[in-house]
């Protein structure tokens, strides 16, 4: 049966769709859609075909768009996308992920929410925010924000959670209680000597090897990490990278050892792709040496950076890599990141890329 | 009704009338009327959310603000928020 391959791209202006068949040469552009609202995460749900979209107006706060006709039409929720009474209103939806039947929303400021309904209404995962180490947590740059969460794929009790700036957080109760799992990280922007506390590191993003749900890699404010006992004990990776900074991490659908990482110019630098020259990095080892991936990609006057979920990859055999600038512009691979090329431009602000691939 | 909220919620008109005796009942009221609305409009503080105004004889009303009979509510999105 013939596939279709579907980026799901959150914006700054609304969610757009681009589509294509397996050979992923040519990409038909749709959008925007759910009202131009900011848009911070996409996800799809392949079995169903349904797509979920996180954000939240200034106007009207945070809500769920769904549509289950590949973006032909949505409805919206913000059901119970809310603190109690008398807390501070969270303001934004910013991350989600979906599986075992509940779609884990992450918001801001930094919370959890769970979906039982498929998206129809949310309920508080009191017990992150309740976490000891609460009045600790500050905002990033970008407001304090649970940016990323990755569900264990056989156990529905088992979540991660990472927040800026607090750390990763896990679960293995369904979210009666969280611990925090920072061992190892680094909070570089603290002095010497308090740079590796239990929290109150900058996660950006963290994702799952495929096939070990032990493995997770991480994308931090100051530097790159893998672990391989479920975030117990962090080890650095960034070595033979330009930078320890950067927003996206994106695992290799299929192999285990293999990780892209787009590292940026550094926190106070710009926060741009190193030089003006745009390269992904790949490891094919863990992380233990790395590839600079450039060919298609711009050499000379890029400014560009890629944000925190902007870069994914599709479940095809040769996995198809993709990374959304915030400046509007949308690459693929099709050959696991040997060569690129760019699908779509002038975009609004590229918040986040994920893929959903579904038969036609 | 602004346009911005007419846009989420196609169905519901412009202009109308309802009995509400302060604005957190009003906008209860039309939560009822349209499912979701409230949140919409209110967040958890509880008030009425940073970037909506609702006015009263000219001036922004509260959650307890109280309305009046006959007069004209005018629920704004504030420019702060576009």
């Amino acid at each position: 049966m013939a596939k279709r391959v579907v980026l799901l791209i959150g914006t700054k202006k609304g969610v757009f769709i681009a589509q294509s068949n397996e050979a992923r040469e040519d990409w038909a552009l749709s959008g925007p859609f759910c009202d131009t609202w900011p848009i911070n995460h996409v996800i799809g749900d392949a079995e169903t075909g349904t797509i979920y979209a996180a954000g939240g107006n200034a106007w009207f706060g945070p809500s769920v768009w769904k549509s289950s006709d590949l973006g032909g039409t949505w409805t919206r929720s913000g059901e119970g996308l809310a603190y109690a009474e008398g807390e501070e209103p969270v303001t934004s939806a910013w991350s989600l992920a979906k599986a075992h039947g509940d779609i884990h929303v992450g918001v801001e400021p930094a919370g959890l929410f769970i979906s039982k309904d498929d998206g129809q209404s949310f309920s508080h995962v009191a017990a992150l925010r309740g976490h000891p180490s609460r009045e600790t947590w500050v905002p990033g740059a970008g407001g304090l924000i649970l940016h990323s969460i990755v569900k264990h794929p056989e156990d529905p009790d088992q979540v991660w959670v990472a927040i800026s700036t607090a750390g990763v957080f896990h679960t293995e109760d369904g979210g009666k209680t969280f611990s925090a799992r920072n061992k190892g990280t680094r909070a570089g922007f603290m002095p010497e000597g308090m740079q590796y506390p239990d929290t109150g590191q900058c996660v950006h993003c963290i994702v799952m090897a495929a096939g070990r749900p032990d493995r997770l890699y991480q994308q931090n404010h100051t530097g790159m990490y893998r672990c391989d006992d479920g975030g117990e004990q962090w080890v650095s990776i960034e070595e033979g990278l330009p930078s320890e900074f950067g927003f996206p991490a994106a695992a290799h659908p299929h192999d285990p050892d293999t990780v892209y990482f787009i590292p940026l110019n550094g926190a106070i630098e710009g926060r741009y792709v190193p030089d003006g020259k745009a390269a992904v990095w790949r490891s094919r080892d863990a992380g233990a040496t790395w590839t600079a991936l450039r060919t298609g990609l711009p050499q000379e006057n890029a400014f560009f950076g890629v944000l925190r979920q902007a870069m994914a990859t599709d479940n095809l055999d040769q996995a198809g890599i993709y990374f959304g600038s915030n400046t509007g512009a949308l690459y693929a691979s099709r050959d696991e990141g040997d060569s690129w090329s760019m699908i779509a431009q002038h975009l609004p602000v590229i918040h986040s890329v994920e893929t959903m691939v579904i038969h036609d | 009704m602004p346009d911005a909220l007419l846009r989420l919620y196609p169905e519901a008109e412009r202009r109308f009338s309802l009995a509400a005796a302060d604005v957190g009942s009003l906008i209860d009221a039309l939560d009822r009327q349209w499912p979701g609305m409230g949140h919409c409009l209110k967040d958890s503080r509880p008030a009425v959310r940073k970037h909506i105004s609702i006015m009263i004889d000219g001036e922004r009303a509260r959650l307890d603000t109280p309305i009046p009979p006959g007069v004209i509510v005018h629920v704004l999105t504030a420019i702060s928020g576009g």
